[in-house]
């Protein structure tokens, strides 16, 4: 393993902002942990970057155990959430900043910023002054600055965190090529899902310093491991029944469950592409509360009589109106027995 | 942090501690009797007395004159701006000996007003007042008008907007945003004043006497060290109690305000009104900052043929050993030397005091670094001589040791003007270069260092014009041999005479025209105005 965490824990004043984090990340691994504000990510990355000392576990870099050893020397680049470019320094002074640090010849660091500006898409602005570069321009800067030392571990936290949507697309798929072309073991944080499923090979779901589920993006997307995650990634149609045999008993009446789903009190997730909206006199009965457009779909918040509400998509042709009342049937394929939630 | 802290250990605190514990140590038992005997003299309480009110007075005058010049130099734009910006300053770093004397040329026997009405002011408490006046308006110009110029005029273009009328507008919103700014000068102009040395040594005569110079009097013609002693106490309490409200305010303005800059907020002044404060405050600046300095300059030029500055490179016999020129010289190498100690330690201190975890004892050294402004110099220059003159620490024939004292005065405007700006350097930006893999070492060079450069540039300038008009402690420990200009100009005041007052207005003038210099040379250098100073 390139990067291995055991364990690793960091207390701010009482409380545990890593609670004893176990975490691998293979040579040439894209991994990205997504969490929500406060769930101890960054501190992660500081953590593996020797910016935070552990108030317990370890941190191994090839195996070896990186206690004491000081953040200039693990040989790590990170890239800072706004970027944190040297202000007194051009372009160029600030991709070669690392170099210079390891001791390189003017010609060798010449030669590594103009295949490095080239390699993020701006070539030939190693003389432009920091301040005349859009936000996006300054994301590559940073990107070529934190690349250039050629660290064994690339670490970025929030990488496109302040771009607007268009762009943030755009580099997504640009990193990832990149990553996958140079071969980079890269472990990245971020809050936006979309971010994190577009960039990593595995997704870290983490919570109150722990992590609450790992795996691939379509293993997190389709399986979310608990209430905590379902939630996170946007999914509301949550709710509490009892699993017997392939049905569930909930407020939504009986749900059907896909084969072998564990048995007993459960917390189920529907998601709104299993929610179908049949004939009024038909299903669960329910009202339709609002309508919400969401280019590919229409999300449809629906109110039964007497359990929460719920939300379904449908095509926008077939979506029903505000105050419509219509039937619900739930599609097996599309539901979730969610496990106990991890609670701290 | 060790370093700023042994150097406070060894050339202020043991100093200060030795004299206090010669003049109250009776073989080798505490006297803390001495204290109240002391204390109840009619004398000592006059003194005391006489302090306290002069200097809320000279406060409370400063206040009243320079408010106007802070809202001018806040919000008016006028030709000349910023050249009148950095003559405003110089009387802040002129020495105060110098100060004296340009008012004593103007109000004193002889001066300029005795000439020209027979008005002498010189034997009355208003020549020490004005004096104050002219040296600390640069002190509420800097601070009020600095934080002034960054308000957000739309603030208060708010308050307008809900129904406040200009007047409401500014007393409810602009005022209170002041405020912290406000009593931080206060305090400030009430802390140099209250242990104003020099300007009443000359314009005090025998009447008038603060405790600094009580304390002087005490240590050098009576010989009452116990005295002396007790005063100083006296005057550390005073003075502590000053500083932490001081830090306290300085605190408050720290709390988030809407700042903008500076640049944006001024424009010409409009109507009558606004025209007529503009001429006021310049006519004021002319006749109680220029005037003086002018006599100055002129009584010194009185002689024919530069005769008082052609003097100066005779050697007289009686009053130096050496000619006056050469004090030029000394003080100059002294500057320096004391500059080069000011800014290591403060800027060792400051980089200490700036970092992030700072824990609270560190903090409570912020405060302690501030104490050598208002601890009498006079206690300092004596306590270097009891106390660094046996082994292990014989610097009595050294020629280090003024520039040592020179540094203690130093470092606290070191330690103000870098504070802010390495406090504004961004964390990251050292961790940023860390992990690109730069030793700490490297890190404060490669991201600190050009970051804070012009700080440090700004800081030595200050550390420079401050050491250069050092006098009382200088006058305890310069040599005979090896005056410094104030301890000179002192000297040849102190003798009857008029090549003597013309000697001491032309070394003065000098001096003058060396601190303008250093200050008008920082002012282009000087970018962000929000700073103490």
């Amino acid at each position: 393993m390139l990067l291995s965490l055991q364990d690793a824990t960091v207390r701010f004043g009482g409380r545990a902002v890593l609670d004893a984090v176990g975490l691998d990340v293979a040579e040439h691994e894209v991994v990205c942990v997504l969490g929500p504000s406060g769930s101890g990510k960054s501190t992660l990355l500081r953590a593996v970057a020797g910016l935070q000392s552990l108030s317990g576990g370890r941190v191994l870099l090839d195996g070896r155990d990186q206690t004491g050893v000081p953040a200039h020397r693990r040989e790590v680049g990170l890239m800072f959430q706004d970027h944190q470019l040297f202000p007194q320094r051009d372009v160029g002074g600030n991709v070669a900043f690392g170099l210079r640090m390891h001791g390189a010849s003017k010609t060798q660091q010449g030669e590594r910023v103009g295949e490095l500006l080239e390699l993020v898409g701006l070539p030939g602005a190693a003389r432009r002054a920091v301040a005349s570069l859009s936000g996006g321009e300054q994301q590559r800067v940073a990107l070529a600055r934190a690349l250039a030392p050629s660290p064994r571990l690339l670490m970025l936290d929030e990488p496109l965190g302040q771009l607007d949507r268009s762009l943030r697309e755009r580099l997504v798929v640009e990193l990832r090529e990149l990553f996958g072309q140079l071969g980079t073991t890269v472990l990245a944080v971020t809050h936006d899902q979309g971010e994190a499923f577009a960039l990593a090979d595995r997704v870290v779901v983490m919570r109150d310093g722990r992590i609450a589920q790992s795996g691939t993006p379509l293993d997190v997307w389709q399986r979310p491991a608990d209430e905590f995650v379902a939630r996170f990634l946007g999914f509301d149609n949550v709710v509490e029944g009892t699993v017997t045999a392939e049905a569930a008993d909930t407020p939504w009446g009986k749900v059907p469950v896909p084969e072998g789903a564990p048995q007993g009190p459960r917390t189920l997730l529907v998601r709104p592409a299993g929610v179908r909206l049949v004939p009024a006199d038909e299903g669960l009965r329910c009202t339709v509360a609002a309508r919400t457009f969401r280019g590919t779909h229409v999300a449809v918040h629906l109110q039964p009589e007497d359990a929460p509400r719920l939300e379904a998509a449908c095509a926008l042709r077939e979506a029903p109106g505000v105050g419509d009342a219509v039937g619900v049937e739930f599609d097996a394929a599309e539901i979730v027995v969610l496990g106990p939630e991890a609670r701290p | 942090m060790a370093l700023p802290v042994a150097f406070f250990a060894v050339f202020f605190a043991w100093p200060v501690a030795a004299i206090v514990a010669r003049g109250l140590k009776v073989d080798g038992a505490w006297q803390f009797g001495r204290i109240l005997d002391v204390v109840a003299q009619d004398d000592i309480r006059h003194v005391l007395w006489f302090t306290t009110w002069q200097a809320l007075a000279s406060t409370a005058l400063t206040l009243l004159i320079a408010l106007p010049g802070a809202y001018v130099f806040a919000r008016f734009d006028f030709p000349g701006k910023q050249v009148l910006r950095a003559v405003v300053t110089v009387p802040f770093v002129l020495p105060t000996v110098v100060v004296g004397t340009a008012f004593l040329a103007l109000l004193g026997r002889g001066g300029l007003l005795d000439e020209l009405w027979g008005v002498r002011l010189d034997t009355t408490v208003w020549a020490i007042l004005l004096a104050h006046v002219f040296f600390n308006y640069a002190v509420v110009v800097r601070t009020v008008g600095g934080l002034w110029g960054q308000l957000d005029p739309r603030q208060e273009e708010a308050a307008r907007m809900l129904g406040a009328s200009p007047l409401r507008a500014w007393r409810k919103v602009t005022l209170p945003a002041l405020a912290p700014a406000v009593a931080a000068a206060a305090l400030m102009v009430f802390l140099f004043t209250f242990t104003s040395f020099g300007v009443v040594q000359i314009l005090g005569g025998p009447t008038f006497s603060t405790l600094e110079v009580e304390i002087y009097r005490q240590t050098s013609e009576i010989f009452d060290l116990s005295t002396a002693a007790v005063l100083t106490i006296v005057q550390f309490v005073a003075v502590g109690a000053i500083l932490a409200v001081h830090a306290w305010t300085v605190r408050r303005r720290e709390t988030a305000l809407r700042l903008v800059d500076a640049g944006t907020t001024a424009r010409r002044p409009r109507g009558r009104g606004q025209w007529a404060l503009l001429a006021g405050v310049l006519a004021t600046i002319a006749v109680l900052l220029l005037l003086p300095l002018a006599v100055l300059v002129q009584r010194s030029l009185d002689a024919p043929d530069f005769g008082y500055y052609r003097a100066l490179t005779h050697e007289d016999g009686g009053t130096f050993l050496v000619p006056p020129i050469d004090t030029i010289g000394n003080s100059l190498q002294y500057a320096l030397a004391a500059t080069a100690i000011a800014v290591l330690i403060g800027a060792l201190a400051a980089a200490a005091l700036a970092r992030r975890d700072a824990g609270r004892l560190v903090r409570g050294f912020d405060a302690l670094l501030m104490l050598p402004l208002g601890v009498s110099a006079v206690t300092v220059g004596f306590g270097f001589l009891i106390a660094l003159d046996e082994p292990p620490l014989d610097l009595r024939s050294s020629w280090i040791l003024v520039p040592l004292a020179q540094a203690l005065v130093g470092v606290p405007f070191v330690v103000r003007t870098m504070l802010p700006v390495l406090r504004a350097v961004d964390g990251r930006l050292r961790e940023a270069a860390a992990v690109l893999g730069a030793s700490p070492w490297r890190v404060w060079r490669e991201v600190d260092l050009p970051l804070v450069r012009r700080a440090l540039l700004v800081a030595a300038g200050f550390a420079f014009a401050v050491s250069l008009g050092e006098f009382g402690a200088t006058v305890f420990i310069a040599r005979p041999d090896n005056p410094t200009l104030p301890v000179a100009v002192a000297r040849l005041l102190g003798r009857p005479g008029d090549l003597n007052y013309g000697q001491a207005m032309a070394l003065s003038t000098i001096l003058m025209v060396v601190c303008a210099v250093a200050l008008l040379v920082l002012e282009r250098l000087r970018t962000d105005r929000t700073g103490e100073f």
